[in-house]
């Protein structure tokens, strides 16, 4: 069968979704971004990989607009006047969000919702009514978890809103951050927002106070955990398969000094001709409105480079079979992690990045969430894989070694059993005590929940079942976290329960 | 205290959760002593209740050839121990071989590596305070640390007598089992005469955190009577937790005497009631 009649028949696809990957299809057949026979070899040996961004990139992979503009100024494009209430907010935003194009098609980001509705909460049962239509209205169009808002840092009345209708509605979209800082943030809030946290697997935590002192400026957090610029984003994010890498080398040596740099610099060379592609070749940076506009400005977009497979590329190369005994309970391994990622850093900064001039011109490296194709060879970013986890004190701080690399993006994701449910104190202890260490990003959820975190995006359990039925799901995202289940068992983290005190 | 005796003082450690969200409020390090003069039918770590006396039964039935005799003592070699529980199965005196004598500057160095995360320690057990002078020496370092310190204890010993500790200490969580003195004998083996003089007095310096009672199938009349009887006292100013009876864990003379059904939510309502009633609103089942 040809493969557009594989999609046109596929009946776990929604007619929203045959068009995309019709559209994909058609995208990936393209040749235009000439790739080095090297690069392509090292697609070929899974030592690299483009994350599906093919060879006709016409739109930087993440855009994240300054919302705020829309709502000082409107639209000319698409003949919006400033909003003057609650209903006009949510009405341009919706509108807005359908033109901001990305790798999936859909908004990766919409915005820090605690900002752009404050003016407009004049009436607590008419904001929740509005923002309860606009939260449906989201998830049954932007069918995409990847799909991303923000809130905080501040506590709101807008805020509480929020949170009650995400428990109320149980939506797997949008994806949903807390910008945490203990200064900022009060602590019932923050409460709140674990107890949130616990039942519909969002809002996830960043560490504001690391973010801001990165220096990156005024950012979001988009897609799973992507920290960019607002008013930029991230142009691509091709990844390093460290696992596959190490394979590679000779001996931990060899590793560090030729095949590392080998295939970092044949992939920073990757994203340079990428990234000439989308801003000289295709039409996003020269007609599109939301840079006609100054929603966007292509000085502030960077490329991402993305990581997998730290921990196993540890254990590979020190000999360690059993990854019981390796990265996570190891502290030779960890040590090793910390020398890859002090070179691979460097490897990175040392490169001078391509239209990234509000970046400082360098590309940022980041902890990607892994796809299913990586099975259990290469955990995400520096995770330590499923089915090892140590217990949970041992866990964060042996995490919190690396986040301070990723500046575009890490973290992890932790499983709770109900006891936490009745202390949401304790978990915000656990939470302020690994941001004080150095952790980025912190994201939890009940073991026992329908919406649950896959490796970075949420999905429904239920919703996975209907495509083990052959039945269409709503969400683009779902078929990955049927993937990530049956490949790479991400459903079946370590539950930090009751069961760790024997 | 000399510093020889500080330097020889050491406590029996049977366990340190590192991090535990049901041992008082926050996140907290737990730390549990062997050994208890209480001996509580329903305990549900009947192993920590007392000393191993090295009768080496556990030693013949380890499955991991982890236990030895040397020179009369039993030795445990955690390393390595399979955490199977047969030498707990196997002891008849409701003790085990795998605990850790420490010292007061390894259990700081446990809490120091984890202090970021913690809002405080709390002692437990067995009973704690069966260690009394080591947990003084203990909260004296831990308070070092800007950490709170709890006790959970069972109130055996009288704390009126250990006005230093109560000092330091930052609250007691406080077992009270019974109140009809017959019953509480029955149950764990001991008087109630002290426990209930400990809810006045750490009433009256304001250190009680919380309460707890476990509440049996079968016994209505009892637990009514504790329960009414500590609501009262408390009212308002500690919380008070009512512990549905579980069977697991549970020894075979605890089950034949308290049954082998679970305790379940309906039952536990008419006892919150109770609390309500008598002005306790902080009353939580657990």
């Amino acid at each position: 069968m040809s493969r557009v009649k594989d999609i046109i028949s596929d009946s776990t696809l929604t007619y929203h979704q045959q068009v995309l990957a019709l559209a994909r299809l058609a995208e990936n057949d393209d040749d235009s971004l000439p790739l080095e026979p090297e690069f392509e070899q090292a697609l070929k040996e899974e030592t690299l990989c483009d994350l599906g961004e093919g060879r006709a990139p016409y739109r930087p992979r993440y855009i994240l607009p300054d919302y705020r503009i829309l709502m000082e100024k409107g639209c000319e494009f698409l003949g919006l006047t400033p909003a003057t209430d609650i209903w006009e907010a949510c009405n341009n935003l919706l509108i807005m969000y359908k033109h901001v194009p990305s790798i999936t098609s859909f908004p990766v980001y919409l915005g820090n919702f605690t900002d752009l509705f404050a003016p407009f909460d004049k009436d607590e049962k008419e904001t929740k009514k509005a923002l309860k239509m606009f939260l449906l209205h989201i998830d049954k169009t932007l069918t995409d978890s990847f799909v991303h808002a923000n809130i905080g840092p501040k506590d709101s009345r807008v805020n509480r809103i929020l949170l009650d209708l995400t428990k109320e509605m149980q939506l797997a979209i949008p994806n949903l951050t807390l910008l945490y800082d203990p200064e900022q943030t009060n602590d019932e809030f923050a409460k709140a927002c674990v107890d949130c946290m616990l039942a519909t697997s969002k809002p996830s935590f960043a560490n504001d106070v690391m973010y801001r002192g990165d220096g990156i400026g005024n950012y979001g957090i988009a897609s799973c955990y992507n920290a960019l610029k607002i008013g930029g984003g991230g142009y691509t994010l091709p990844r390093i398969r460290l696992y596959n890498v190490a394979t590679k080398a000779k001996d931990k040596d060899d590793f560090l000094h030729n095949v590392l740099p080998h295939y970092a610099q044949l992939l920073l060379r990757n994203m340079d001709s990428r990234i000439r592609y989308i801003v000289e070749e295709s039409n996003f940076f020269k007609s599109n409105f939301l840079v006609r506009e100054g929603f966007v400005k292509r000085e502030n977009f960077t490329g991402m480079f993305g990581v997998v497979g730290l921990a196993e590329c540890c254990n590979y190369l020190l000999g360690i079979k059993d990854p019981a005994k390796g990265y996570g309970h190891n502290e030779e391994a960890e040590k090793l992690g910390n020398i890859i990622m002090d070179k691979l850093e460097s490897l990175v900064k040392e490169h001078r990045g391509l239209y990234c001039e509000g970046c400082n011109n360098q590309y940022v490296l980041h902890a990607q969430v892994g796809i299913d194709s990586d099975g259990r060879e290469n955990s995400p970013g520096a995770r330590i894989p499923i089915g090892v986890e140590p217990d949970l004190c041992d866990h964060i701080q042996v995490e919190c070694k690396y986040h301070k690399y990723f500046v575009s993006g890490i973290g992890d994701i932790f499983r709770f059993d109900d006891t936490w449910n009745n202390t949401p104190d304790a978990l915000l202890d656990i939470i302020k005590g690994a941001f004080a260490q150095g952790m980025r990003y912190f994201t939890g959820y009940n073991a026992d929940n329908d919406v649950v975190r896959v490796t970075g995006y949420l999905v429904k359990k239920s919703e996975i079942e209907k495509l083990d039925h052959h039945e269409a799901s709503l969400n683009n995202v779902t078929v990955f976290g049927q993937g990530a289940r049956n490949t790479a068992n991400a459903l079946d983290r370590r539950i930090y329960d009751e069961s760790s005190r024997k | 205290m000399h510093w020889i005796v500080e330097f020889m003082m050491r406590a029996p450690v049977n366990k340190i959760i590192p991090f535990s969200n049901v041992d008082g409020p926050g996140n907290r390090c737990a730390i549990f002593f062997q050994s208890c003069p209480f001996s509580c039918l329903y305990c549900h770590n009947p192993e920590t209740i007392r000393m191993c006396r090295n009768c080496g039964k556990c030693v013949e039935k380890c499955p991991a050839e982890a236990l030895k005799i040397e020179e009369g003592i039993v030795r445990w070699n955690e390393s390595v121990c399979v955490n199977c529980d047969t030498c707990i199965k196997e002891c008849e005196y409701l003790a085990s071989p795998k605990i850790h004598f420490m010292s007061v500057e390894e259990i700081v160095e446990e809490i120091r590596k984890r202090k970021a995360f913690l809002r405080g320690i709390t002692v437990s057990g067995g009973e704690c305070m069966n260690q009394s002078a080591f947990l003084l020496e203990l909260f004296k370092e831990v308070k070092k640390l800007g950490l709170t310190c709890l006790i959970d204890s069972n109130g055996y010993y009288d704390f009126e007598n250990y006005p230093e500790l109560m000092e330091l200490c930052d609250g007691v969580m406080l077992d009270v089992k019974a109140v009809d003195p017959a019953f509480h004998q029955e149950l764990c083996g001991c008087s109630n005469e002290i426990v209930l003089k400990n809810l006045d007095y750490l009433l009256k310096i304001h250190k009680l955190e919380e309460v707890r009672t476990v509440i049996l199938p079968h016994f209505d009349e009892q637990n009514e009577k504790t329960v009414c009887y500590v609501s009262k006292k408390i009212k308002n100013q500690s919380r008070y937790k009512l512990i549905r009876y579980r069977k697991y864990g549970v020894r075979k003379e605890g089950l034949r005497k308290l049954g082998e059904e679970n305790v379940s939510q309906e039952y536990m309502e008419p006892y919150k009631q109770i609390c309500f009633k008598n002005g306790n609103k902080q009353s939580v089942i657990i």
